[in-house]
């Protein structure tokens, strides 16, 4: 019984987590992810070149709402380059003493401006579709950093007997096959200052490193105590069954 | 009881006064169990741990979340981000949740396979079922709460079955959302009921331990303590037994808070709720699946609701449906195939609950919701006459002595 009652717990346990694929077909890539497993980590360099995509490609229509400019310490960058980073956008504060709302250039704690004012204007200006915020894209999907890695690789010429309708891409990682966001990622969209690769491959994983960042900024830090918690938790199964043990023996006396 | 058994000048002044250490020396070591148990009656202790763990995370959530349709979302995601810790309180709120109902589903078969639910135990059980209903109910509206698009959708199709009631069906939905459609009125009853039910499950336990002390617990041969040979005392022998199982448990539960926290979530809810944008297939959280697939089983609306109900109601009436005079299933061996299909069916009915309704899984929902309600309604009446059950032993000592097999 107790088998089976163990089988059971598996099968609901992992069931949800192996149901959760289905839709487009998903690679990753050929390193895997630094962050996965019980000692993943980010790392720092491909983030900001995953962050220099998002600016340079991304970020002309998709908003990233739950980040803020101090958020992006976590990629190594320091106060004063943070500064300036910040300093590049302007953001609405007020009202002023005169009652009048006025401009001025973001600082550390203000959030990334989205590039839109509101949803509207962000239908007006892409045909119809609302380009998503991209702050959580990474866990919003089944599997969300090998389904963006695979959406970015994903475009191909539509397969026979598939409608494209005008302003429709074909991408083989998207639910369906046919997505509104024209292709993003050639290869060699960015100019990385690290000298690192810039194939369409690399600049997807580097973005897609990003993006996962961005959904779980505290992944490296939850899986550091995970290992201790389970270390501790297991020491004290053991000893809880040893005393366990060693109490009953006294009752068969 | 006398107060001079406390060496403690003032737990003595105390308990003269108020006997709370006699009621607790009282339960430690004077409350006879058999000794018999096995690791199967640990998750009564679970689940107590369980929903001790879910109101105080869910209080420090509370602090941080703001139930409103323009903020949850926001608050959940500042909690995860801002907040000291906050992700590691919310993902132990959230695996803690599903958890609760793994134990509960594990301390139900456990009662229904050793018969822990027959006479004098009766009460016990339908406490335990009631128990069942609130803990629904609470995890439904705390699903609701992060508002994404899971939280939003899922209140709407289950808040809608309502409208299947005759008469006063649409009142009753209008009653629930607050309003004309699942909005910010609905958001914000949701929160208050969830924070309030948790108190309400407390009540219910304390009437549930009330009543299993009354006659004690069952166990794994399910014939009664014939006197002191067959009983040992609650501390120290179960409360180590016990520390074994709650240490298995938090192990299990640190390996998913850390490593695996969204995998018994969905992924849409990390998209914020959408009125205008139905979800390709709107689940509800795995432990709801086997209702939801006999709910979606019968092709009427209110056939439906009425099965869905009905699959808890033939809980209520178990103890009346088994008349075996047998408990365990150790000693009703056709009893006992009877009850590994149920636990299949209900299983099976599980992942149904998860797949598109179409085709074949249709068809496989209904004849699993047959077979769930022919195992309560037919082959248990039925077992109860005509099964031939083996020899029961004289008392809890005699086979515990006769076997090597120990309980260790």
């Amino acid at each position: 019984m107790r088998k089976a009652i163990i089988a059971a717990f598996v099968a609901l346990f992992a069931g949800p987590a192996m149901a959760a694929g289905g839709g487009g077909t998903l690679v990753s890539p050929a390193a895997g992810w630094s962050f996965d497993g019980p000692f993943g980590h980010y790392d720092k360099g491909a983030m900001q070149r995953g962050f220099q995509v998002y600016l340079e490609v991304c970020a002309g229509c998709h908003s990233m709402e739950y980040i803020a400019f101090r958020n992006l310490a976590d990629l190594g960058y320091n106060e004063a380059e943070i500064k300036a980073i910040a300093a590049e956008y302007e953001v609405q504060d007020g009202p002023d003493e005169e009652g009048e709302m006025f401009m001025r250039p973001a600082r550390a704690s203000d959030r990334i401006p989205s590039p839109y004012r509101n949803d509207n204007e962000a239908r007006a200006n892409n045909g119809g579709a609302l380009p998503p915020d991209l702050s959580l894209m990474a866990k919003a999907r089944p599997n969300g950093a090998d389904y963006i890695y695979s959406l970015m690789l994903g475009y191909t010429d539509a397969p026979e007997g598939v409608e494209v309708a005008d302003g429709m891409h074909y991408n083989t990682a998207y639910p369906g096959g046919l997505i509104a966001m024209p292709q993003p990622i050639w290869g060699d969209d960015v100019e990385y200052s690290d000298g690192s690769p810039t194939s369409a491959e690399a600049i997807s994983a580097d973005l897609t490193h990003f993006l996962m960042w961005t959904a779980e900024p505290k992944l490296e830090v939850r899986k550091r105590i995970g290992v201790a918690a389970v270390f501790f938790l297991s020491i004290f199964l053991v000893m809880s069954y040893f005393a366990k043990r060693r109490i009953w023996a006294q009752l068969e006396n | 009881m006398s107060a001079e058994k406390f060496s403690n000048p003032v737990v003595r002044w105390i308990d003269h006064r108020l006997p709370v250490f006699s009621m607790l020396e009282h339960e430690k070591y004077d409350y006879p169990v058999p000794k018999n148990l096995n690791y199967m009656w640990n998750f009564g202790v679970l689940a107590g741990l369980a929903l001790v763990i879910m109101i105080v995370t869910g209080i420090v959530l509370a602090m941080s979340y703001t139930a409103h349709v323009d903020h949850a979302f926001g608050s959940v995601e500042r909690i995860m981000r801002d907040v000291n810790h906050g992700w590691l309180i919310r993902y132990i709120h959230m695996n803690t949740a599903s958890f609760f109902f793994i134990v509960v589903y594990i301390h139900m078969f456990r009662g229904l396979y050793y018969g822990s639910y027959k006479a004098p135990r009766e009460l016990l059980w339908i406490l335990g079922v009631v128990i069942f209903l609130l803990m629904m109910a609470t995890a439904f509206m705390g699903y609701v709460l992060p508002w994404g698009q899971m939280s939003f959708w899922g209140a709407t199709v289950i808040t809608n079955l309502f409208s299947a009631v005759p008469l006063v069906g649409d009142s009753i939905v209008t009653l629930l959302w607050g309003g004309f459609s699942v909005d910010n009125p609905t958001l914000n009853r949701f929160f208050s009921l969830h924070y309030l039910l948790p108190f309400v499950i407390s009540g219910v336990i304390v009437l549930h331990i009330v009543a299993l002390h009354r006659f004690g617990s069952n166990n794994p041969i399910g014939i009664d303590a014939k006197g002191p040979q067959d009983t040992i005392s609650f501390h120290p022998y179960y409360t180590i037994k016990d520390m074994v199982g709650v240490a298995m448990f938090l192990l299990l539960l640190a390996i998913a808070v850390f490593f695996f926290p969204n995998a018994m979530g969905h992924p849409d809810n990390y998209i914020p709720a959408n009125a205008m944008q139905t979800p390709a297939h709107i689940v509800p959280e795995w432990y709801f699946l086997p209702f939801y697939a006999i709910l979606r089983a019968v092709p009427d609306k209110l056939g439906g609701v009425l099965l869905m109900f009905g699959a808890i109601a033939v809980l209520f009436i178990l103890p009346w449906l088994d008349r075996s005079p047998v408990r365990s299933a150790r000693f009703r061996p056709v009893f006992r195939i009877f009850f590994w299909l149920l636990l299949i069916d209900t299983i099976l009915l599980g992942y149904l609950g998860g797949q598109p309704a179409e085709g074949i899984y249709v068809l496989l929902s209904r004849l699993a919701t047959a077979w769930y309600f022919a195992h309560f309604l037919v082959f248990l009446p039925l077992l109860g006459i005509f099964e031939n059950t083996k020899p029961l032993p004289k008392s809890i000592s005699e086979p515990v002595l006769a076997t090597t097999r120990g309980t260790a």
